[in-house]
């Protein structure tokens, strides 16, 4: 089928490859800090290789079995680069200039018959976009793993439970409260209660940029929640406009022990306990 | 028939769940449990539900029923032992169990009948 293009990668293999970095180097320029030379080439003949036996198989489809090989290649080749911070523009144009490299090539070769040219142009084109755009594809699903496990890191570190004292926990909730994070949260503080055998927890909301219906009725969720394996609760640090909105949205929170400061909250905790503080 | 066993501490009555709760089980709890809190002259019932790994409505319900039946014997009745998880699952299912009385494990539990005696006491 594409039997004028895999001749040609076949048989120009060397002045292809030669075409090939010209053009890469042309277009990568200023980058060329993050990728060797020798580095690039040693991609680019293994792509070579590989294509090549890709399109001796006949098939131009690159989902068929025939091109795992070749995008297996490529997959590595654009996460590799998503994580060395290249754009995916730059990590596209590894593909795209080959094209320029085999049209060049093809139009050398075909100069004779502009008919079969402009056909052969086209299957080289079309064949190539598949792969360019793959590489993309792989580029943004990569880039997407890095995101997601950053977040998993943040939902993570942003959780802490503390003992401040014999069975009374300190929760400080940094960031926004969503449904996934007051899943780990309540998980956590639970967990935690279990372990220290605490009867008391001061959740502090200092660090919580904003308080909707949601994230109150998150709050209310844990405390709930808390409240069935026997420990009490008390939610510290609102500041005023977090209780002007709380009042303005019709949020109750008649049925749980509030406090404006950490300090307050860990006095009463301490009154509950029946410990009193003294100087020395 | 199996029966859940009732223990008696003092004036404290123990009832450890540890098997899956169906209707006539319940049922026999409620009545063996009433008429021991009348016969023991029990002020305190604990229900340590440790073992319980899965809490549906249905016990839910069934926990609030007790309590209210001892409430009505002047009884104390608190839910001990809850797993982390199983409290995620009641909350998410909106059942919050009000006005059952909960502690972390048996030995706070008795201190909180305790304490309450000593209240009811001294009115």
């Amino acid at each position: 089928m594409s039997s004028i293009i895999s001749e040609i990668v076949d048989k120009n293999q060397h002045q292809l490859l030669e075409a090939w970095m010209h053009f890469q180097r042309e277009k990568l320029g200023n980058r060329q800090d993050r990728i060797s030379d020798a580095q690039l080439r040693a991609n680019s003949e293994q792509f070579l290789a590989s294509l090549r036996t890709s399109l001796n198989s006949g098939s131009t489809n690159i989902s068929t079995p025939e091109w795992a090989r070749t995008r297996e290649l490529l997959g590595d080749l654009s996460s590799q680069r998503a994580t060395q911070g290249f754009s995916p523009t730059e990590t596209a144009t590894f593909v795209f200039s080959f094209k320029q490299a085999l049209l060049a090539a093809l139009q050398a070769r075909l100069a004779k018959d502009p008919e079969a040219l402009v056909q052969e142009s086209y299957k080289a084109d079309e064949l190539l976009d598949q792969l360019g755009l793959y590489t993309t594809e792989v580029y943004q699903k990569s880039r997407e793993q890095v995101i997601n496990r950053q977040q998993q890191e943040m939902m993570e570190l942003s959780t802490p439970v503390v003992e401040l004292w014999e069975g009374i926990l300190a929760l400080p909730l940094i960031g926004t409260l969503d449904s996934n994070r007051t899943q780990i949260v309540m998980q956590n503080l639970l967990e935690a209660i279990v372990r220290d055998g605490a009867d008391l927890a001061i959740i502090d909301i200092t660090g919580v940029p904003t308080v909707d219906t949601l994230v109150a009725q998150h709050l209310l969720k844990t405390v709930a929640a808390a409240r069935l394996m026997g420990a009490d609760c008390i939610i510290s640090g609102i500041r005023p406009q977090i209780a002007q909105t709380i009042i303005h949205l019709g949020v109750d929170l008649s049925g749980v022990l509030t406090k404006a400061t950490l300090v307050e909250a860990f006095r009463l905790a301490l009154k509950k306990k029946s410990l009193t503080i003294t100087k020395a | 028939m199996e029966r859940i066993p009732i223990l008696r501490i003092g004036r404290v009555l123990l009832v450890t769940i540890q098997v899956d709760m169906h209707d006539r089980l319940a049922m026999s709890l409620q009545d063996d449990l009433t008429a021991r809190i009348v016969s023991d002259q029990a002020a305190g019932v604990l229900i340590d539900i440790s073992a319980l790994d899965i809490v549906d409505s249905f016990i839910g319900r069934m926990l609030g029923n007790i309590a209210s039946m001892a409430r009505i014997l002047d009884a104390e009745t608190v839910v001990v032992g809850m797993q982390p998880s199983v409290a995620i699952t009641l909350v998410e299912l909106g059942l919050s169990l009000p006005g059952i009385r909960t502690a972390l494990n048996v030995d706070r539990g008795m201190d909180l009948l305790r304490v309450s005696e000593d209240q009811g006491e001294q009115k």
